[in-house]
């Protein structure tokens, strides 16, 4: 399992980041030891709340913003010095910053024309990507005539045509509505598979970060907390904010009575003693920890599921959400646990005020130290 | 783009017809009654006295009001010899009057303009005239005028006489261009000194050196104000309107004081022994130029820094991701969306700029004087509000004529104050 800041997965360093320190007042520092590994082709996101560092992080990939310390290093040569005209790195804005006063088709000659391409070569690539992005007939208009969607697909078409050696993204979908931001979801990965472009996307949503990403770092206060595949960040997670960031989480604050190799004997606030995973919380008894475990992970008694440890709680709401039911407990001093059903035969049918036994498995509940 | 299927558009029925109609024309009544007010205002403020102002231009009743008797009598004459005594009968009389009603100044003015060295001729004439009684004058006038000035006896003050009683005129626009008629009528360079097209000449070109002047310094200034942080630019913007709220009188008289030769500028300058001879600045065209800037430099700042603040700042991020250099990528990306800014702020000082009057009247001195000054003068000294109101409309010719040649090659759409 990883520990912050360092992930020794397989890459091939294609874009490293090494100590990476930022403050923009020389007092407070915004990033803090920032360590990242990037392949060449992976689809990297940062995932973080609104100012974790996030665009920071990113400016300073680009060039815009000084590293104050560490190293940035690109397919092993360090481009901190680097200015950002020279260092071939693809960008795509929120708020898209195509070229007003441009056509499309001019927009995307941009780049080509500052390399001084060859014009034949200029007009078929962007003849290319046009088609690539779905808009041939547009060419000719300004970004004022496009949709908010279409805008952004030549944003990103003009960010892909002159063959960068890294895209960033910054929040690209975030001015778009829920039924256009899917869409444009699956219209970057269909041109990452099909281009192979390395992406650093940066989100703030965690749906997004987890159906888009080859690996996700989960970015808080200036730190990575976890950089993992989604599907390890979401069932393992390395401590309590990223279990509680990813996904929906219940917490159960409680102290370690009994800790044998990887698993840790909590004593929680209704006396009950619960088994769950360790990660990093204390050893000795008396250190104070968080167990989190997740509503679908949770049943009530009686049930057919497997199970280490139980707690006795008691009803205080039910919520029909359709599809399934949403169960409120609380204990007796206040905590809430949220319990998911499947609206199926097998939902129990219990009663606001009713006692009841909420049991789990030690391998779905993880004991943190609290954040 | 699909825009809806056209044969799915239904039409209205000729009673729906005449209903929207009856609406819309409502509607119109509506915005119309709000704009009134404003029309009427308009009207009487700026169409009205630029009407007045183009006809008189070429529209001259005074001498014809005040020798309506000669100028009937001189009808017939063609200017070659010297006109019947009729008509000097007929003038002897005329100048008896004006004598009496104290008019004869005004009329000797007048004539003067075209034939200088007539004023002191009509006058004396005049006097002499006005002791005559009206059956002397009618029966021997001819003989008092000859007798009164020997200069009755040259051609030119009659044909000087009898162009002044022209009621129409094209004699101001061609005195405002440097042109004027000879003894055949034909219209040729005038002999004398080439004033207005050289002053004309010269406005446009102070005009042009203070709209550059504006640029160069508000364009740095309001792209500071518009990428500043708000508390900052907020600072700096009453700093940038402070002008507006002083009087133009004392921001002038300030200029005075720094320019003028024991000036702060000239101590400053001598304190420092950077130079022993006090410069003179003031009453220079410099000085004209140097106080237009600054008076005129919110102007160019302000719809700049609007312009400017509706840029997104990561365009030029964008541009330089995609390998623009910075000075490349402001002059690609950056400086072709602050136009519709410049063009209106360069547009506005530079018009502003050739009609001024006050800054240069005030340090301008002889050197840094205008169109304007020049107008003013005619209106104030020289009482030839004819000229005054011509030169006036060909300024006004001359700004319609920049502002077409502007929107023919850029765009008057591109303009944006806001
Ligand atoms: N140009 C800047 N100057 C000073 N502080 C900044 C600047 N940009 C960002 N910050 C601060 O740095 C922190 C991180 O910001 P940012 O990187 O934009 O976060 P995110 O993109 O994750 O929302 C925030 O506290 C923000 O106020
Ligand atoms: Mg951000």
């Amino acid at each position: 399992m990883n520990t912050p800041g360092t992930f020794n997965d397989a890459s091939d360093h294609y874009l490293q980041f090494k100590a990476v320190q930022k403050s923009y007042d020389q007092v407070t520092l915004v990033v803090k030891d920032f360590n990242l590994d990037v392949s060449q082709g992976e689809f990297l996101t940062l995932l973080g709340p609104s100012g974790s560092g996030k665009t920071t992080v990113l400016m300073m990939m680009a060039g815009f913003e000084s590293v104050t310390s560490g190293d940035i290093l690109l397919d092993k040569h360090p481009i901190t010095r680097t200015a950002p005209y020279r260092r071939n790195i693809g960008m795509v804005f929120q708020n898209y910053a195509l070229f007003p006063h441009m056509s499309i088709a001019e927009n995307l000659a941009y780049p080509l024309k500052v390399r001084k391409k060859p014009k034949a070569e200029i007009e078929s690539q962007v003849a290319r990507f046009l088609a690539l992005i779905e808009l041939e007939a547009f060419g000719n208009r300004t970004p004022g005539q496009l949709s908010g969607g279409q805008r952004q697909r030549v944003a990103l078409a003009r960010a892909l045509i002159f063959n960068p050696s890294l895209v960033l993204m910054d929040e690209p979908l975030g001015a778009l509505d829920k039924k256009l931001r899917e869409q444009m979801q699956l219209e970057i990965l269909r041109l990452h598979k099909k281009l192979g472009f390395t992406v650093i996307y940066v989100t703030h949503d965690q749906t997004e970060a987890l159906t888009m990403s080859d690996r996700i770092a989960v970015f808080n206060d200036g730190v990575v907390q976890q950089c993992a595949s989604p599907d390890v960040l979401y069932e393992q997670p390395s401590n309590a904010f990223v279990a509680d960031f990813i996904g929906e989480n219940n917490f159960l604050p409680g102290v370690v009575e009994h800790v044998s190799d990887d698993i840790a004997d909590i004593k929680v606030s209704t006396g009950e003693v619960i088994r769950a995973t360790r990660v990093d919380c204390g050893d000795s008894g008396s250190d104070k920890v968080t167990v989190a475990i997740r509503p679908e992970k949770l049943f009530i008694l009686p049930t057919d599921h497997e199970y280490d440890s139980a707690i006795t709680v008691k009803l205080t709401d039910r919520l029909y959400v359709g599809d399934f039911l949403r169960y409120f407990f609380e204990l007796p001093d206040g905590t809430e646990i949220v319990v998911k059903y499947l609206n199926d035969h097998a939902a129990p049918r219990i009663a606001v005020g009713d006692e009841v036994q909420l049991v789990f498995r030690a391998r779905d509940s993880f004991a943190f130290s609290p954040m | 783009m699909s825009t809806g299927n056209p044969a799915a558009v239904e039409k209205l029925s000729r009673r729906e017809y005449v209903l929207a109609q009856r609406e819309l024309r409502r509607k119109k009544m509506f915005a119309l009654a709000l704009v009134v007010p404003l029309l009427l205002f308009l009207f009487f403020a700026f169409v009205a006295p630029i009407g007045t102002m183009l006809y008189r231009g070429v529209y001259n009743p005074v001498v014809a009001e005040l020798i309506p008797d000669t100028l009937q009598a001189l009808e017939q004459w063609e200017g070659q010899t010297l006109p019947d005594d009729a008509v000097l009968n007929r003038l002897a009389l005329d100048l008896k009057r004006l004598a009496q009603t104290r008019k004869s100044g005004k009329l000797a003015e007048e004539i003067n303009r075209h034939w200088p060295g007539a004023s002191s001729v009509i006058k004396s004439t005049a006097r002499r005239m006005k002791r005559q009684t009206d059956e002397a004058l009618l029966n021997g006038g001819a003989d008092m005028i000859r007798v009164a000035n020997k200069k009755w006896q040259r051609v030119e003050i009659w044909r000087a006489i009898k162009k002044a009683g022209q009621v129409y005129t094209d004699g101001y626009y061609l005195t405002a261009l440097d042109l004027e008629r000879n003894a055949d009528g034909d219209i040729q360079q005038r002999e004398s000194a080439q004033i207005y097209i050289k002053l004309y000449q010269k406005t446009l070109w102070m005009a042009l050196v203070i709209t550059f002047s504006c640029l160069l310094l508000g364009y740095p200034l309001a792209y500071y104000l518009a990428n500043a942080p708000s508390k900052t630019a907020n600072l700096m913007m009453i700093l940038v309107l402070l002008p507006f709220w002083t009087s133009l009188l004392v921001r002038t008289t300030a200029w005075i004081a720094l320019l003028q030769t024991n000036g702060v500028v000239n101590s400053t300058l001598m304190a420092l022994k950077i130079i022993n001879q006090p410069i003179e600045m003031l009453y220079t065209e410099f000085s004209t130029i140097i106080a237009m800037t600054h008076i005129l430099l919110p102007f160019m700042v302000l719809p700049l820094f609007s312009v400017m603040k509706g840029i997104d700042p990561s365009l030029m991020r964008a541009a330089q991701s995609m390998g623009a250099k910075p000075i490349s990528a402001f002059i690609s990306v950056y400086l072709p969306n602050t136009l519709p800014g410049l063009s209106a702020g360069a547009l506005l000082v530079f018009i502003i700029s050739v009609g001024y009057y006050i800054t240069p009247a005030l340090v301008g001195g002889t050197d840094g004087q205008m169109i304007s000054n020049i107008i003013a003068f005619h209106m104030q000294q020289s009482n030839n509000w004819g000229l005054a109101a011509t030169l006036g409309s060909l300024l006004l010719v001359l700004i319609l004529a920049l502002y077409w040649i502007y929107d023919h090659f850029i765009g008057a759409s591109n303009i944006k104050l806001g």
